[in-house]
């Protein structure tokens, strides 16, 4: 432990998941995540796991809902396009309360796009691109360090809520290699799944994994119960980065890969005499809400950078609440936003 | 400080494992470090490139518009880097495969002419390590020493009789600075 | 001096994306030299997959539409109920069309869907960097299959050819091969009649054409050619599986 290594971020993916425990991994290859079923073809089965490549998204989400609902702690992993298919089974999956997680290295969009990274499918993540009334937890790490951290909480948080937990990162955090440290996680204390579809042997009470409810009382009923577990996840799960915030004029708001490239345009800016902070939302869902609103009684504005054409800026703009304005900057499709034209942004609202 | 550098070539001239191996020596010698290739179809034919930032601070973007350093390997990561060298910087060219001139005067250009001298050493692969050996004495943003020993903790055991090959390529292109 | 060699009217004059010494090549001209001969270009709508040959629309001068991975065959009933005069065809690699498309593939065919399929088996993935395809060989490493396809926890190469030929709805469905030129010409005889059937109303039409992937491999162009012949064919035998009456 402690030693550091160079790693992709795809590949620390998957051994972040070994390390959690993951032993199940069903997936379908696509550009810019394949580095994570190679790497899990290579790994699992020395480590007794499976590595299954389903026929397509659909099925390995599906594979997935079978896993989770026999117990297993398992992952998909796809980008865009295979996250669009998942969906169907990601409604699936939260509606039968089913812990796993999946991780979208998100690519431009929509249709085919292209390749290279983008922050497109925030909606899509954190809105629900599934059918029904459900929420999936949100982890948009920044980092190859914290692509290996976040791994072992989505684990953790999965089970502990039994919800579908998303690492949403983009094709530079896939493609890019930094050093990583592997550190030992505190276990916590999680239920047990006697829910699972293990076989009775014994238990008596049969197990049913399922997402029906005819009886529109008991479907709302259904849904209250989620609602409520939604609500704690609300109170207890909020993560965020708070950097140079303590007497900036602009609160820049910028989430994975974007939130790094602000923290070069920060140091830019300051060298001209601007005083910029960054609230960076590690959980995308929930959302970081308090924090934004409370810097929005000392910041003159708010400057959001996403690579899409403007997903997150409208829950920044429900958290400030009208207090401060709230300016927009985006590259899209692939292209990613450079320091000079995010100070160019904050030049033009400091006037 | 921070050193940002580009090594831009064809696919297959080992350019993606210099990087690495740059990255990797950076990150032993106690600094942060990142890599980024380009990735996709687009590798097919045209060129390979691979970003690697080596500092003492927490790296921001791990994109870099205007390279203190760019090492190119062909003509056309000549034409594509050879303009976005930062004011000051390095442009190291592998003269052996590159015959265009840069016609900048505000940047430091140093003329190896690698493939030669990697195959006067009897293996053309280790073309890479020649340009390394020039990019280390003129930046020494790494060390001789450090980029050896990342070699050893990187080769597998039977190719560790490499590592004097290896040696010599770093040290032949580091005297032709 | 006699030309011996002319683009196709039916391909545009953008080059080829392919790596060299891939088939794919030589599978476009071939359908090109067909749509040219049958007189059918005006009238002939293209559907391009997801994979290498994600780009054909750029290649094969006429209508095109681009389809989500796997779909094309039910792009194809779309434009083919449409437009019931136009001759309709899909042009898919073995993940498209085996992988994720199979349940399109396998409906279109069922239906006696009026359109002809131009099925690219490279055993292999391509475009997403060489992992294992449902084509994949027993034993073949793939970067999904690092220490060999096993076909215990990944089941049997599927031969899709003979597998639609069980259906009732096919019209004609032929396997040939691209690795010399006598195979090259059996081919382009196979397309040619899948188009005439097309042309003539007769139902779905099929050619799967093995192919190489010198890339993915990891294989000169030369020994690919080799492989193909040594491996593929006998897992895939060559030749027509499905020839109904009126089939010319
Ligand atoms: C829904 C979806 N999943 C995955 C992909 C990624 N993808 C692009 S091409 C391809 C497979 C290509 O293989 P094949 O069909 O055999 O064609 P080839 O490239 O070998 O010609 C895949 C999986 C995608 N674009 N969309
Ligand atoms: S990757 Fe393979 S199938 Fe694709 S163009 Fe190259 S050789 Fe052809």
């Amino acid at each position: 432990m402690g030693e550091k290594i160079l790693m992709k971020g795809a590949e620390a993916l998957g051994e972040a998941a070994i390390k959690a425990g993951c032993r199940f991994f069903f997936g379908y290859p696509i550009t810019p995540q394949n580095e994570v079923p190679e790497y899990m073809s290579k790994r699992l089965p020395k480590e007794g796991g499976v590595f299954l490549q389903a026929e397509s998204e659909v099925a390995a989400i599906n594979m997935v809902y079978g896993a989770a609902g026999a117990g297993a702690r398992v992952m998909t992993s796809s980008s865009s396009p295979g996250i669009s298919l998942k969906m169907e089974g990601i409604s699936y999956i939260a509606g039968a309360k089913l812990p796993c997680v999946i991780v979208n290295i998100v690519r431009g969009g929509p249709g085919l796009g292209g390749i290279q990274p983008a922050q497109s499918d925030y909606f899509q993540a954190t809105k629900g691109g599934g059918h029904g009334d459900y929420r999936m937890i949100v982890l948009a790490p920044s980092s190859v360090q914290e692509m290996v951290d976040l791994m072992g909480d989505a684990f953790d948080l999965a089970d502990l809520y039994r919800m579908p937990t998303m690492i949403l990162g983009d094709g530079m955090l896939g493609q890019m290699m930094e050093p990583v440290e592997f550190k030992e996680r505190k276990p916590i204390a999680l239920p047990p799944k006697d829910w699972a579809t293990t076989g009775k042997k014994g238990r008596g009470k049969q197990n049913i994994i399922n997402s029906l409810f005819l009886i529109a009382e008991e479907c709302e009923e259904h849904n209250f119960e989620l609602k409520k577990r939604y609500n704690e996840i609300e109170k207890n799960e909020v993560k965020f980065e708070s950097y140079n915030m303590e007497d900036a004029d602009v609160a820049i708001i910028a989430y994975g890969t974007t939130a790094r490239i602000v923290k070069t345009a920060i140091k830019r800016a300051e060298s001209k005499g601007m005083k910029v902070g960054l609230i960076r939302p590690i959980t995308l869902w929930p959302f970081p809400e308090k924090v934004i609103a409370a810097a929005a009684e000392k910041v003159k504005a708010f400057l959001t950078v996403e690579m899409s054409t403007g997903q997150m800026v409208e829950d920044v703009r429900l958290a400030v609440n009208g207090q401060k304005p709230v300016y927009f900057y985006g590259r899209t499709g692939g292209m990613v936003p450079s320091p000079e034209e995010m100070v160019a942004e904050v030049e033009k609202i400091l006037g | 400080m921070a050193q940002e550098i580009i090594l831009a070539g064809f696919g297959g001239q080992g350019i993606m494992l210099a990087g690495k191996l740059l990255t990797y020596t950076g990150m032993l010698e106690g600094k942060n470090v990142t890599w980024l290739p380009s990735y996709g179809p687009e590798m097919r034919g045209g060129t390979a490139n691979c970003t690697v930032i080596i500092s003492d601070e927490e790296i921001g973007s791990p994109i870099v518009t205007n390279p203190s350093v760019a090492l190119v390997f062909n003509n056309p990561s000549l034409e594509k880097f050879e303009p976005l060298v930062k004011t000051g910087g390095t442009l190291i060219v592998n003269t052996s495969l590159v015959t265009i001139k840069s016609k900048r005067t505000d940047i430091n250009i140093i003329n190896i002419p690698a493939n030669d001298i990697a195959i006067e050493l009897g293996e053309v692969k280790i073309t890479n390590m020649v340009m390394m050996g020039a990019f280390v004495a003129a930046t020494k943003a790494v060390s001789f020493e450090g980029v050896m020993d990342a070699l050893k903790k990187t080769l597998p055991a039977h190719r560790q009789n490499l590592l004097p090959l290896n040696e010599k390529a770093l040290k032949k292109g580091s005297e032709l600075v | 001096m006699k030309k011996v060699f002319e683009r196709p009217k039916s391909l545009t004059d953008v080059p080829f994306s392919y790596c060299p010494g891939c088939t794919h090549g030589i599978a476009h001209r071939l359908v090109a030299e067909v749509i040219d001969e049958l007189g059918i270009q005006e009238r002939t709508i293209g559907i391009a997959p997801v994979g290498c040959s994600v780009l054909c629309y750029d290649f094969f001068d006429v209508d095109m539409q681009e389809a989500a991975h796997g779909r094309a065959p039910a792009v194809a009933t779309g434009i083919k109920r449409v437009h019931p005069d136009s001759i309709v065809f899909s042009y898919q690699g073995d993940g498209d069309l085996a992988s994720i498309g199979t349940a399109e593939i396998v409906h279109a065919a069922n239906r006696g869907e009026k359109i002809t399929v131009i099925f690219i088996n490279n055993a292999i993935y391509g475009m997403t960097g060489g992992q294992m395809a449902p084509t994949t060989l027993p034993g073949q490493k793939t970067t999904t299959s690092p220490y060999g396809r096993d076909t215990e926890a990944c089941g049997y190469p599927i031969r899709i050819s003979e597998m639609l030929s069980t259906l009732d709805g096919p019209a004609y469905i032929a396997r040939a091969s691209l690795h010399d030129p006598q195979n090259i010409v059996k081919a382009k005889s196979a397309i040619r009649k899948a188009f005439q059937a097309q042309v003539d109303g007769l139902g779905f039409s099929l050619v799967e054409l093995l192919s190489t992937c010198p890339t993915n491999w990891g294989m000169t162009p030369v020994e690919s050619l080799k492989w193909l012949e040594d491996n593929m064919i006998p897992r895939y035998p060559l030749g027509e599986y499905k020839v109904i009456e009126g089939v010319k």
